[in-house]
């Protein structure tokens, strides 16, 4: 199939159509605001559902009362939005009701801007609602590889009875690039065996994330925590750079990991053996091959658009063995690859002695 | 002999955790009477919420699912949307609908979603333990207007049916009480036509229903009934404020 040139949201909404979404709900909030209208056009061409919802919490109600009947539902949002979301967020983990969400971050905290961010870290991979949980949560750096995820996403939602969230910044939602649709799939016939669609000719079924039992709750949640353990142990996505002779290492994800690459390849031509290790999921944080990496290394830069999210992730792996540096810029500032360039050679300056090749 | 009187078949043969008089147990053999009546059971979804009916799905012998507090009518909306031969209905308290929810039933009834409304007024925030509801009437004291509802504090009732029946999304609406044989009769009839707006498409039809709650009034279950009489219904009276006219009389 030939190439295209797709903005980000649209390719967004094109390739979850494509991987069998059947209902959309949402509400318009900058910068993910193409993918809702994309869908209010695309949607009902195809006989499926779109619906823009009142709000945002309302969106995710709807999603779970479509996603209760078994099929392919998701919605998309950005920060504040997602803010208003965690509570459906947390009901669709307890009863373990499959779904997608978009999440293109914005500056914050509070209204912020409407510039490109990834300050969601934390409440996507930490705090995505009240109890214990985490979603899969999927970063992707350019337009091609959200697609790709978009298109793998229902799978892994219905397949570990889980949410995902595709995360990914302003800049990823706003820009055009060359991208190769994946074919359209057929809608799924079968429906889950928990899928609700009235009780004819079986018993009825109850979906409910409420256990008055403390015991029982307890169970529950045991069973969830051993799942995502599982998820922790075998969804682990990651790409890295030039790391095979690396001595220092940037850690970097979504767009600004391409920006790091930039940079990593300047330095590189400056002759510091520096390589880029760029997490996919972030949750579950891809801690085995980043820890893999470390005896090699003298010391780690990463690069945030936050006031310093993943960097805890990276330290809890790295454990002191080299100097973990952060370098972040917050409210819609972006990284420039001469300010990693520069970070980086004082990360070889401080770790002792350089390591030019 | 001739079987008069039975447990409707969609009603869990079950003790139910309702405290002793309440208004709920007569409101689920209500509902399920007319979906078994309807002959719709095998294919009608119970949305339940937060507050004391939310372990409706424990009795209701059909699909279920609980939504979040006041989210029912937008998780309604989304099982609607995806099965649109199936009958969806929620059930839900005062604070959870007229409160929290207030924005999702506003905007099911605006999209005139057809769906199905069970709204039970108690006046009380129930499995709290008694705090102020929007539909609390004035003057009553709560765990939280212990010193009665004083509308210059805590504003005025919501009289929920009549602010719907403006909206030309909603094909049903009427409120309806428990207190008497012969209303429960009437309330009976008004469930159904509440789903039978949804069975012929013609738009959101919701039925709220003043229920007895003996325990966070402090009355006993008689005096409860009374209490629905004398301190109920002069706030809210009894009608239906929307008929769509393919319904008929």
């Amino acid at each position: 199939m030939a190439r295209e040139l797709w903005k980000g949201n649209e390719a967004l909404a094109e390739a979850a159509v494509r991987a069998g979404a059947e209902a959309f709900f949402g509400y318009p909030i900058t910068p993910q605001t193409e993918l809702l209208e994309y869908m209010a056009r695309r949607m009902p061409e195809l006989g499926r559902t779109f619906l823009q919802a009142e709000s945002e919490i309302a969106a995710i109600h709807m999603v779970y009362g479509a996603a209760c009947a078994g099929v392919r539902a998701l919605s998309s949002s950005s920060s504040p939005g997602i803010s208003l979301m965690q509570e459906g967020l947390s009901y669709l983990a307890g009863s373990e009701v499959p779904c997608v969400l978009v999440d293109i971050m914005r500056g914050g905290p509070g209204l912020g801007n409407i510039q490109p961010s990834q300050s969601d870290y934390f409440q996507l991979t930490r705090s995505a609602g009240h109890g214990d949980f985490h979603p899969l949560v999927l970063a992707p750096s350019t337009v091609q590889e959200a697609v790709d995820l978009m298109y793998a996403s229902f799978d892994l939602a219905f397949g570990w009875r889980t949410l995902v969230i595709l995360a990914g910044d302003g800049t990823l939602g706003q820009m055009m690039e060359p991208v190769e649709m994946p074919p359209m799939r057929a809608l799924a016939v079968e429906r889950p065996d928990w899928a609700l669609t009235g009780a004819a000719g079986r018993s009825p079924r109850v979906i409910s994330s409420l256990y008055l039992d403390a015991a029982e709750l307890e169970q529950s949640n045991l069973r969830l925590q051993a799942k995502l353990q599982q998820m922790a142990a075998t969804q682990q996505r990651w790409e890295s750079f030039c790391v095979e002779d690396a001595d220092y290492l940037v850690v970097a994800f979504g767009t600004v990991a391409r920006i790091a690459q930039s940079a990593v390849r300047a330095a590189r031509r400056a002759g510091i053996r520096v390589g880029l290790f760029r997490p996919v999921t972030l949750w579950p944080y891809p801690r085995q091959p980043l820890d893999a990496i470390c005896p090699q290394l003298r010391g780690v830069l990463v690069v945030e658009m936050n006031g310093g999210q993943m960097v805890e992730d990276v330290r809890c792996v790295v454990r002191e063995r080299v100097p973990v540096r952060f370098l972040g810029h917050l409210g819609g500032v972006i990284p420039m690859p001469d300010e990693i360039e520069a970070e980086l050679a004082q990360l070889v300056s401080l770790s002792g002695r350089a390591a030019f090749s | 002999m001739e079987t008069i009187y039975r447990r409707p078949a969609l009603l869990a043969d079950l003790p139910t955790h309702y405290c002793p008089g309440c208004g709920h147990g007569t409101v689920h053999r209500l509902v399920a009477e007319t979906i078994e009546g309807l002959g719709i059971g095998s294919r009608t979804i119970c949305v339940a919420p937060v507050g004391c009916a939310v372990l409706a799905y424990k009795y209701f012998v059909l699909d279920c699912c609980v939504a979040a507090h006041g989210r029912a009518p937008a998780m309604a909306t989304g099982l609607k949307r995806v099965l649109p031969d199936r009958v969806i209905f929620t059930y839900q308290g005062d604070g959870d609908l007229a409160s929290i929810g207030g924005n999702e039933i506003l905007h099911a009834a605006l999209r005139g979603e057809p769906i199905t409304i069970i709204f039970v007024n108690n006046g009380v925030y129930g499995m709290t333990g008694g705090q102020m509801a929007p539909t609390t009437p004035l003057g009553m004291r709560t765990t939280s207007s212990p010193l009665g509802r004083d509308s210059q504090q805590q504003g005025y009732p919501i009289h929920l049916p009549e602010l719907l029946a403006a909206l030309p999304g909603v094909a049903y609406a009427a409120r309806r009480s428990t207190h008497s044989v012969a209303e429960i009769r009437r309330a009976r009839q008004a469930i159904q036509r509440a789903f039978t707006v949804q069975l012929r498409g013609l738009g959101l039809g919701i039925v709220e229903l003043l229920g007895a709650c003996p325990t966070n009034w402090q009355v006993t279950p008689v005096e409860a009934l009374e209490f629905i009489e004398q301190v109920m219904l002069p706030v809210y009276p009894l009608g239906e404020f929307k008929v769509a006219a393919e319904l008929g009389a």
